[in-house]
């Protein structure tokens, strides 16, 4: 910390312990300040609401070379996967007697298809694809699941406007005692 | 002695829990030792080669007894379609008491354990607060910390019992994805308060720092009640399988919410609604609506010995033991019935139990050499009760595997045989 941002934080300590702030929280303030715009290339966590996306783009059309190059072996050619882990394409909520759950049947929000590739995928290689790559390639994903269409531009706009099937699935339980 | 003069307190052999500590000890009234035991005539004691030699001398990093070494984790065969994912599970079968050491408590792992080096680590609290902070580890272990004892249950533990057969499986294959430790830590709290939470702010938007970047979304109240920042378990740091240098801790909650590899905490409105909030670690009810976020574990128990896979080689007296936790509370009463739960006899549970801890419990029984069906049944300090398997299922159906928290079946059959069974 630069001597300037110290003499700073010392003087918000003090201030805070005039207006009241509990003493002792103040005494433990061990963290250093940062700066949102310090976290850019750290925060990876991209919501519903828009907030979290990066500039780039693309189409299915882009995103079907990348998946066959980076996911097929995994995911299967057609995203049928191989296993029932990774299988990414089909199933339906209502008719099956067990629903085959996956990112076209199951999952309420496209901005989790974003975050999690972006955080997690290629499983042997992640976060290797640049954000130009993963809209393409979840464009593909979207678009094998039939949600989008493959000349789709997706990008930071665009995805927060795909609606999912099953997007009002899901009763949020974080209450329930 | 006869049979009639143990006391028996539920059918089929089970003896009161009272006589657990007396079993086979001189002067407990009608409970005489030499017939319990039988005594061998023929067996002269020598004093062991062990007592006539020094032994091995101290050392600075413990192990085991070398005949203990066939107790290990249960871990799947490594899957290059799946690199460094899977679990390994307890021992459940062979561990006693209530804390499970560090090396044989359960793991499972998204993209394996990272190798991460304490000094290059970082947590960032930033978001909705008054402050973005970064803090080292250094930083970190200056904090006033406490120490609680919890158990840690994944959330798929026991899931298999939601299919339609019972499985040929043993406490570990079956339950063993559950352990109990000592953790010590700092309350999130504090350190939330340092960054000064914003009164926008709903969730907290946890994150780790394995090649998954595993993330999970925990509204902000929860957040600040009991939930720790795990730095120690059971006395020495956090190893590496468990989140070193440091994990989230949120008691009594489905395991793969305590973060391991704690990076980050991102205050937000909304919920970041991850992968494994959503697709994953979601209950589809039988009406095909899915409850999002259905953290706290149930309130079950599992007798671990005699337990699945073992073999009763005699009749006489066994201790039918096993653990019982609640996500919601402490553990008040175990019972175990020995025929498939038409009569129950009440357990020996330590007195002291602590909140969303493990609870170890025992009852003496006597095997005859018959068929029986070993079950146990918790109850909570919420009054909550472990239900059968039946009745959960029914309810929640079977779409979704996780929360299993039914009653265990084991029977014996007359060659002493034990199995899981659907009773
Ligand atoms: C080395 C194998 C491998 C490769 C390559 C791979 N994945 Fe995966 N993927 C997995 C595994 C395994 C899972 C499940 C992970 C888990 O459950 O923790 C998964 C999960 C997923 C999921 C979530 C599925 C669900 O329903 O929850 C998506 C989406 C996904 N992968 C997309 C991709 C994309 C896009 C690529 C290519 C850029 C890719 N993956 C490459 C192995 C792989």
């Amino acid at each position: 910390m630069s001597t300037l941002k110290k003499l700073v934080t010392t003087a918000a300590v003090s201030i805070s312990l005039v207006i009241g702030i509990s003493a002792a929280v103040q005494a433990q303030s061990l963290g250093t300040p940062v700066d949102e715009s310090q976290l850019k290339n750290f925060d990876l966590i991209a919501q519903a609401d828009g907030s979290g996306y990066p500039d780039g783009g693309g189409t299915a059309i882009q995103g079907k070379a990348i998946f066959e190059r980076r996911c097929v072996a995994c995911h299967g050619m057609n995203g049928e996967g191989t296993s029932a882990n990774t299988r990414l394409v089909g199933g339906d909520m209502q008719s099956e007697e067990r629903p085959i759950r996956t990112v076209g049947s199951y999952w309420p929000h496209a901005s989790t298809l974003f975050d999690y590739v972006q955080r997690a995928m290629p499983a042997d290689a992640p976060k290797s694809l640049s954000s130009s790559e993963v809209y393409q390639v979840i464009a593909y994903v979207l678009n094998m699941n039939g949600i989008i269409e493959d000349s789709l531009l997706l990008n930071k706009e665009s995805l927060m406007q795909v609606e999912m099937p099953n997007k009002d699935g899901f009763i949020d339980s974080s209450q329930a005692l | 002695m006869s049979k009639q003069e143990l006391d028996k307190v539920a059918a089929n052999g089970l003896i009161n829990r009272r006589h657990l500590l007396g079993l086979g000890l001189a002067g407990m009234g009608t409970v005489a030792s030499t017939s319990l035991l039988g005594a061998d005539a023929g067996l002269n004691l020598e004093i062991p080669g062990w007592s006539k030699q020094p032994g091995a001398n101290a050392s600075g990093y413990g192990s085991r007894s070398r005949f203990t070494d066939d107790m290990q984790r249960m871990a799947g065969n490594p899957n290059p379609l799946y690199p460094g994912g899977g679990a390994s599970r307890s021992p459940l079968h062979q561990l006693h008491g209530s804390i499970t050491p560090n090396s044989l408590h359960f793991e499972r792992h998204h993209a394996g354990i990272p190798d991460i080096d304490p000094a290059q680590h970082k947590l960032v609290i930033h978001g909705l607060v008054r402050q973005p902070l970064v803090f080292s580890y250094e930083d970190l272990l200056r904090y006033p910390m406490v120490s609680k004892i919890y158990f840690l249950e994944c959330s798929g533990n026991s899931g298999s019992l939601f299919g339609p057969n019972a499985a040929d499986g043993s406490a570990q294959s079956l339950h063993g994805l559950v352990s109990g430790a000592e953790w010590t830590g700092i309350p999130l709290s504090t350190l939330l308060d340092e960054a000064g939470v914003d009164p926008d702010a709903r969730w907290i938007n946890a994150v780790g720092a394995d090649a998954a970047s595993m993330g999970r979304s925990i509204p902000l109240n929860r957040a600040m009640d009991d939930v720790m920042l795990a730095l120690f378990q059971n006395g020495e740091p956090v190893r590496p399988g468990q989140g070193y240098p440091m994990r989230l801790f949120v008691p009594g909650c489905e395991g793969n919410i305590s973060v391991k590899w704690l990076t980050q905490i991102k205050l937000t409105k909304e919920p970041t609604h991850f992968r494994d909030e959503t697709s994953k670690y979601t209950d589809t009810r039988l009406d095909r609506k899915s409850l999002q976020f259905t953290f706290p574990m149930g309130t079950k128990s599992v007798i671990t010995a005699p337990s699945g896979q073992m073999k009763l080689e005699r009749q006489g007296i066994y201790q039918v033991t096993g653990i019982a936790w609640s996500g919601r509370g402490s553990i008040r009463r175990v019972e175990v019935s020995a025929d498939g739960g038409r009569t129950w006899a009440d357990a020996m549970i330590d007195s002291h139990q602590s909140e969303k801890a493990l609870a170890r419990f025992r009852i003496p029984w006597e095997w005859s050499g018959g068929d029986a069906v070993l079950q146990s049944r918790a109850t909570d300090s919420q009054g909550n009760v472990q239900p059968t398997r039946t009745s959960l299922v029914n309810e929640k159906g079977n779409i979704s595997t996780y929360h299993f928290h039914g009653i265990q079946s084991w029977a014996v059959n007359t060659a002493g045989d034990i199995a899981n069974v659907y009773a």
